[in-house]
């Protein structure tokens, strides 16, 4: 809402106070203030001027020398303009001026012939054709002779262009805020000022003549139109507003269209109601009926836009056909025109929320509509519907009817209150004095009668105590509320075992050097296709989003691998080397259509640069001993497309998938432009936290010495060699403390497809230091069913 | 006799304190089994019952005078060479270091990480809730039914009419508030979604910690002191608050809370735009119609509520001007924080 501070002052008077204070104020009682403008204040030394004489330029076809009178002196002008005439009355800017877009104005010489200013057009003083209606917009804005009086003055004085615009942000719940009038009473209240809203009278034409006459309204749908006030002008001149008006409009961000059209956006901008005004004589039946759109009704608005209706909508119509879209747009079939001679002025109060679905469905937000969805007070209807027709009189723009049309179905009581004073201030931690509380609430018009607050009809958003502490606190000033610390019973805080474990694992993973990342859970359906994602996937099936942005974030994702490889495609596009990443994100896999997806968290995992396979893993294996799952296998997976089929595991822990390793595939990181190893991981982190072993006992330490026994084998390339470890481990029984690798050799020497594999065995016994005996009969045990059981051969 | 132990030893502290002495043959020559010592020792016998005891101390002095000179020389040599080790020894301690560098958490969990701690210390849990979520704990247990303009300030992602990405935490309380009866003080840190295009100051998907605290007596009085205490840790103690009055449908009274920059300390500089303050939360007391609708009787139980963005705060807290930065994940960025 754009507030002009000259309109403020016909109702309140802060004009001591600067825009400044003005604006700090307004904001800590709750009309917050965006910004504010001081209109006119791009333009210095531009006055009112009327040109003398005029003589062609001796070296220019289309300059002129102008002798121009600006009141105390005349000067001369050369100008370019064709439109001016000796003594036509024009804005002259005298050096040194300045124009709107930061233009300075300075005397010098056109074609060698000095010049000491110029004459300036509506463009050059940033107005329009709408503010200066029937003025050449091209030439110099050539104003009218009742000018000529005012030579020398400012020619913001006279335009009117001098304005200081405030822009407040409203909040939905406070529409009546939407108005001068509405912010007028917050500004006397803010400022202790008295507030003067005049009572607008209408004399009416004296001729007998009623609207009874010209007009009859029903309502067909009360549910939906609570109030219709019409009244009916005749003898109607369609011509520009007054000058002062369209200055008001155009402080106000509203284009000036024609007396009539400008007095009901006045009006609605004056008290927040909106208005509308129907030609007369387009009105088939002499009728207006309130009443719902028939399904597939078609409907022209007077933008020109097609509108196909339906029975949810409300229309104002005639006996025949619909007028207007009840408080968002009239019809283009009856709006005022030069020729309108009788005009028929609607205030009315439609429900909110059927404005708001009727102009969201036919995809127009008017400043009607905008006001009308936040729910406005019928008891205003009156007041707006008086106030135009006052000013119908008082710009001469024709005959008011003798007569208002008033169908009200549906008056509702005002909101009637508890005053509870002590409620209020132990709620807000005040001291306040049931005397304050009463002055404030009068001053924002409730009436205070005993313990009874009655809210006025304009606050629909006053319903309980928590309201009216709201309004005695805004006033009395948040900040001056004192600061206390609550007193209560201790609550205890913190977090879950589940939360701390992901805060431990985030310090692990950076402890591991990878860095932390966060990624969209939004991805394109186009990703599974880019991660290789079998057709038949069940991950294929996304919660799909109904309005998105735009494609590449229009589905929910189930996999974290595409937001991972997004990430270090990005990277490994900005040169970035040994890039380690992880992510804990979640995954949101569909359940059925009308109930919740699950929400599972993954711990994601990626990599390029001086790191494998082995890395991942390390990192895998890590984060499982951190839950103290010391049991747990990998698996190579040669099955999942997005990754190597030789390079690829996955991790179980029984018979729990809980994650899936690999180097990613050549053909998927193609898809990202990545022409480097890249090695992920995706671990289900919500099935690592359940599997989590909690009580971490303490073995006692060993008492007695190990032994180690290495042996070199070769066996085929094929053999894993945790096949092998788990093979020695099961030989040798509950001597085998470890088994470990500390050399892998493939060669010449060793043969095709074969490898030497250097394992050492520890063995130790808890109860006694094993003698060599005991050790080498359990190697000798061991090396014997890893020779029966896997093939192996000694090497010597 | 005694002349000639008398020389012996003055023969051999010569040699052992003489330049590059070798300590070992030195003690062979005079100490050894056929030393110059041992030999005169071995002389002994011609000596008289009288003279023997008096020479044999003699000998023995000088043996360990000798010793001893040997143990020192071989100390200070020792040390000699130790320090000529050491100063071989010397690094260039500018070279590159080569400890594994460890990552970094994103800058957003650390804010995060950082509030979440702030309000732990004064009895919060932490809960969580969907993030794809029916309509009715987005927005109809908040008193924001159908067709109400305050949806318009949050424009939401929708899956079906009534299944939503969540706009705001604030489901989280709700869902709270349906299990847990007061004493309640939980904070709902998560992601939250808008529909809003990606530029420098918004992205459609952000993170919001809100807070909420119900109880008996609960004051505005108290939100305010509450809020100033997480902006004094988080910001510093010279922090000073301002409560500007706002509408939320959930909370009633609502206020919007600004801190004074704690880059500028309130004078008006680049980061606070000029204005010495800068928007970091939305607040309010509990509005009654949210309590009943969680079964909670607004009679006995009062509460307030805020929340805040985490981006934002992120973004003052550390100077970054552009948003996208956070979610590009480039490790330049990262490994700064």
């Amino acid at each position: 809402m754009n507030l002009s501070r000259n309109w403020l002052s016909d109702f309140v008077d802060v004009s001591d106070i600067s825009a400044k204070d003005y604006c700090d104020r307004m904001t800590d009682t709750g009309s917050k203030v965006e910004c504010f403008e001081e209109l006119g204040a791009d333009i210095e030394n531009v006055v009112v001027a009327k040109i003398l004489k005029i003589t062609p330029h001796e070296n220019s076809d289309h300059l002129q020398i102008c002798q121009v009178d600006i009141g105390d002196k005349v000067v001369q002008i050369v100008t370019g303009a064709q439109n001016i005439f000796e003594g036509a009355i024009v804005p002259a800017a005298i050096p040194v001026a300045k124009l709107p877009g930061d233009i300075t104005i300075k005397a010098g010489k056109l074609r060698g012939v000095e010049s000491n200013g110029m004459l300036c057009s509506m463009g050059e003083l940033n107005l329009t054709e709408h503010d200066m209606p029937g003025k050449e917009p091209n030439g110099i804005l050539i104003l009218d002779n009742d000018f000529a009086d005012k030579l020398g003055m400012d020619i913001r004085d006279a335009l009117m262009l001098k304005d200081t615009v405030v822009e407040f942000e409203i909040t939905s719940n406070r529409p009546d805020c939407l108005s001068v009038i509405g912010l007028a009473r917050e500004s006397a209240v803010s400022f202790e000022r008295k507030l003067n809203v005049p009572t607008p009278t209408v004399k009416c034409v004296d001729d007998g003549d009623k609207i009874e006459n010209h007009l009859s309204v029903a309502i067909d749908a009360p549910d939906l139109c609570q109030k219709y006030m019409a009244r009916v002008v005749k003898n109607v001149k369609i011509q520009p507003s007054p000058l002062w008006l369209r200055m008001r409009l155009r402080a106000s961000g509203v284009r000036p269209i024609n007396n009539i059209v400008d007095i009901t956006n006045y009006v609605m901008l004056e008290y927040g109601q909106p208005m509308h005004a129907f030609d007369y004589s387009c009105l088939d039946g002499s009728s207006i009926i309130v009443r719902r759109a028939g399904d597939g009704e078609s409907f022209m608005s007077l933008d020109d836009q097609e509108h196909t209706l339906d029975s949810s909508m409300l229309v104002i119509a005639d006996s025949k056909k619909a007028v207007a879209l009840a408080g968002v747009m009239g019809g283009a079939n009856s709006e005022i025109k030069d020729s309108t001679t009788t005009v028929v002025f609607e205030s009315a109060c439609f429900l909110g929320t059927s404005v708001r679905v009727t102009a969201k469905k036919n995809g127009m937000r008017t400043e009607s509509s905008a006001r009308f969805e936040k729910g406005l007070d019928p008891e205003n209807c009156y007041a707006g519907l008086e106030r135009a027709c006052e000013l119908v009189e008082l710009l001469g723009a024709g005959d008011v009817v003798n007569g208002i049309i008033d169908v009200y179905p549906d008056k509702k009581p005002l909101t009637e209150l508890d005053f509870k004073p002590e409620v209020i201030n132990a709620f807000l931690g005040t001291d306040v004095s049931a005397e304050d509380m009463a002055n404030i609430l009068t001053s924002l018009e409730f009436k205070v009668e005993g313990n009874k607050i009655i809210a006025p009809s304009f606050r629909a958003d006053i319903g309980c105590m928590n309201d009216v502490a709201e309004e005695i606190a805004r006033i009395y000033g948040y900040n001056k509320i004192k600061s206390s610390r609550i007193k209560a019973e201790t609550t205890q805080g913190g977090r879950t075992p589940k939360q701390k474990f992901e805060v431990d694992v985030e310090n692990a993973m950076c402890g591991m050097g990878l860095n932390q990342i966060e990624t969209f859970s939004f991805i394109s359906p186009k990703y599974y296709d880019k991660i290789r994602l079998a057709a038949d996937s069940t991950l294929r099936k996304s919660v799909v989003i109904s309005n998105p942005l735009g494609e590449d974030t229009s589905v929910m994702r189930t996999t974290t691998l595409p937001s991972m490889l997004e990430v270090l495609a990005r990277n490994y596009n900005y040169n970035n080397a040994n890039v380690k990443l992880f992510e804990i994100g979640k995954v949101y896999i569909p359940t059925t259509p009308d109930k919740l997806p699950n929400e599972n968290k993954v711990l994601s995992i990626g990599m390029y640069g001086d790191c494998d396979f082995y890395t991942v893993k390390g990192v895998c294996e890590n984060i499982l001993k951190m839950a103290a799952i010391n049991e747990f296998s990998v698996v190579a997976n040669p099955d999942n497309a997005s990754y190597h089929p030789g390079r690829c595991a996955n991790i179980s822990v029984g018979d729990k998938v809980v994650g899936i390793l690999g180097e990613v595939h050549p053909l998927t990181l193609r898809n990202y432009d990545i022409d480097t190893p890249v090695y992920a991981a995706e671990l289900d982190f919500d099935a690592i936290f359940e599997l989590m072993n909690p009580n971490k006992l303490y073995t006692p330490l060993p008492k007695y010495p190990a032994t180690t026994r290495d042996f070199s084998f070769v066996c085929e390339e094929a053999l894993e060699v945790g096949t092998i470890f788990a093979e020695a481990k099961k030989a040798g029984g509950k001597l085998v403390e470890d088994v470990s690798l500390f050399d892998i050799y493939r060669g010449p020497q060793v043969g095709e497809n074969k490898k030497s594999v250097s394992i050492r065995v520890t063995l130790r016994a808890s109860d006694r230091t094993l003698t060599v005996e005991e050790a080498e009969k359990a190697g000798a045990k061991i090396l014997k069913a890893l020779e029966a059981q896997l093939g192996i051969t000694l090497r010597m | 006799m005694k002349e000639k132990l008398q020389k012996i030893k003055a023969d051999a502290l010569a040699a052992i304190n003489s330049d590059n002495a070798d300590l070992e043959q030195i003690r062979i020559q005079y100490l050894g089994k056929k030393g110059e010592l041992t030999s005169v020792l071995r002389g002994m016998g011609a000596l008289s019952a009288e003279e023997r005891p008096v020479v044999g101390q003699i000998a023995n002095e000088v043996r360990a005078e000798i010793e001893s000179a040997l143990k020192v020389k071989a100390e200070a040599k020792k040390d000699q060479e130790l320090q000529k080790r050491l100063i071989s020894e010397k690094i260039d301690v500018t070279l590159p270091s080569k400890a594994a560098t460890p990552g970094k958490l994103h800058p957003l969990v650390q804010v995060q990480r950082t509030i979440e701690d702030i309000f732990i210390g004064m009895g919060f849990s932490i809960a969580e809730g969907p993030e794809v979520e029916y309509d009715y704990y987005n927005f109809q247990a908040l008193n924001i039914p159908e067709n109400h303009p305050a949806r318009d300030t949050q424009d939401t992602f929708y899956i079906t009419d009534n299944i939503l990405l969540r706009s705001q935490t604030s489901p989280v309380q709700v869902r709270t508030m349906e299990h847990q009866k007061p004493p309640i003080r939980v904070i709902s840190p998560g992601r939250v979604y808008r529909s809003d295009a990606v530029d420098a100051t918004h992205s459609p998907l952000f993170h919001q910690v809100e807070g909420l605290v119900v109880d008996k007596g609960i004051t505005m009085g108290d939100l305010k002191g509450m809020l100033e205490t997480f902006a004094k840790t988080l910001f510093g103690n010279d922090t000073r608050l301002r409560f500007r009055p706002h509408h939320f449908p959930f909370t009633e009274p609502s206020a919007e809370v600004d801190v004074s920059c704690f880059v500028c300390g309130g004078k008006g500089c680049r980061v606070c735009k000029n204005e010495g303050w800068i928007e970091i939360l939305g607040s309010g007391m509990v509005h009654p119609f949210v309590l009943s609708n969680c079964g909670i009787d607004p009679e006995e139980y009062s509460g307030f509520a805020f929340g805040m963005g985490v981006e934002r705060i992120a973004m003052k807290y550390y100077g970054i001007d552009d948003m996208r930065l956070l979610y590009e994940n480039d490790t330049r960025f990262l490994e700064q924080f």
